[in-house]
């Protein structure tokens, strides 16, 4: 018998929710990036499960366009990403606070200015 | 026919096993090459769905581009050892297993819900692969003015991230 198509919608919440997990816990802007294209590929498998159930081709189109959309933000994102480290700043992304008004006063250690030493995190 | 199972728990596993790797790895680097691990692992489940398309599409586009992308940003910035943060004991106790508690509520909603009763009821059981050849009818017929907008959102961000990564002034 073949396999289930629930099994494939299981298997793609559990990932998604592995995916959220992820981004919340991880302090890497790219670690959380990575995180985002977890739930993004969590979602194309339950959108080919959707489209081989009901034999429709408009969930692959969706996987492709879902596909398309991840790249385009993936390259968006590591601009932002590159941007930051050339303006020195930390990769952690507690330590990103550079729009906020003078930084936060909750964080030990992340001043404003934070020195380049900090790019390794 | 017991070999889709096996195929599908081992991809599965293999998925699930990347995707804890990606949260318990310290290093960016190991984070990158576990995700390259569950992109693989979908698509080989995408071929099992009969998605071939999909499946190629999976592992040049994402496990080839993006990841590439990714990996050779980690390693310009030569990124290293993530360091731990404590500042909110909130998020280390009530975090954790409100996480794990959605992961499990979302399987537990797609296992009982009416559509995947219905589905899980025999009306998975489709053999045929859908062809390539009508994917690329319905995206160039049906779906042609997304496509064309999609290229459009290509060439913006592609302007976009060039104009951030440059160098300032």
């Amino acid at each position: 018998m073949s396999v289930p198509i629930s099994y494939y919608l299981v298997l793609s919440g559990v990932l998604f929710g592995l995916g959220v997990v992820a981004f919340v816990f991880k302090r890497n802007v790219i670690a959380v990036f990575m995180s985002i294209e977890l739930m993004l590929n969590a979602v194309n498998l339950a959108f080919v499960a959707f489209a081989r159930a009901h034999q429709q081709l408009d969930g692959l189109v969706f996987v492709f366009f879902v596909v398309v959309v991840a790249a385009a933000e993936a390259a968006v994102g590591l601009a932002i990403v590159i941007m930051m480290a050339q303006n020195g700043q930390s990769l952690n992304v507690e330590r990103v606070h550079s729009l906020g008004e003078g930084g936060p006063t909750y964080l030990p250690g992340g001043s404003a200015a934070e020195p380049r030493e900090s790019l390794k995190s | 026919m017991i070999v889709p199972l096996i195929v599908f728990f081992a991809c599965a596993a293999l998925a699930i096993t990347g995707a804890i790797m990606l949260i318990l790895a310290r290093e960016p680097i190991h984070s990158a090459l576990s995700l390259i691990l569950v992109m693989i692992a979908l698509a080989i489940l995408y071929l099992l769905l009969g998605a071939e398309f999909i499946a190629a599409v999976q592992i040049i586009v994402y496990a080839g581009a993006v990841m590439v992308l990714f990996v050779f940003v980690i390693m310009l910035l030569n990124a290293g050892v993530e360091e731990r943060t404590d500042y909110s004991k909130l998020a280390k106790y009530a975090g954790v297993p409100l996480g794990f508690f959605l992961l499990i509520e979302i399987a537990r909603w797609m296992y009982g819900s009416s559509a995947g009763s219905a589905i899980a009821s025999g009306a998975g059981a489709i053999t045929g692969a859908v062809s390539t050849r009508d994917l690329s009818s319905a995206l160039f017929r049906q779906y042609l003015f997304n496509f064309e907008a999609t290229s459009l959102l290509i060439l913006i961000a592609i302007l976009g991230a060039l104009v951030l990564a440059r160098k300032n002034q």
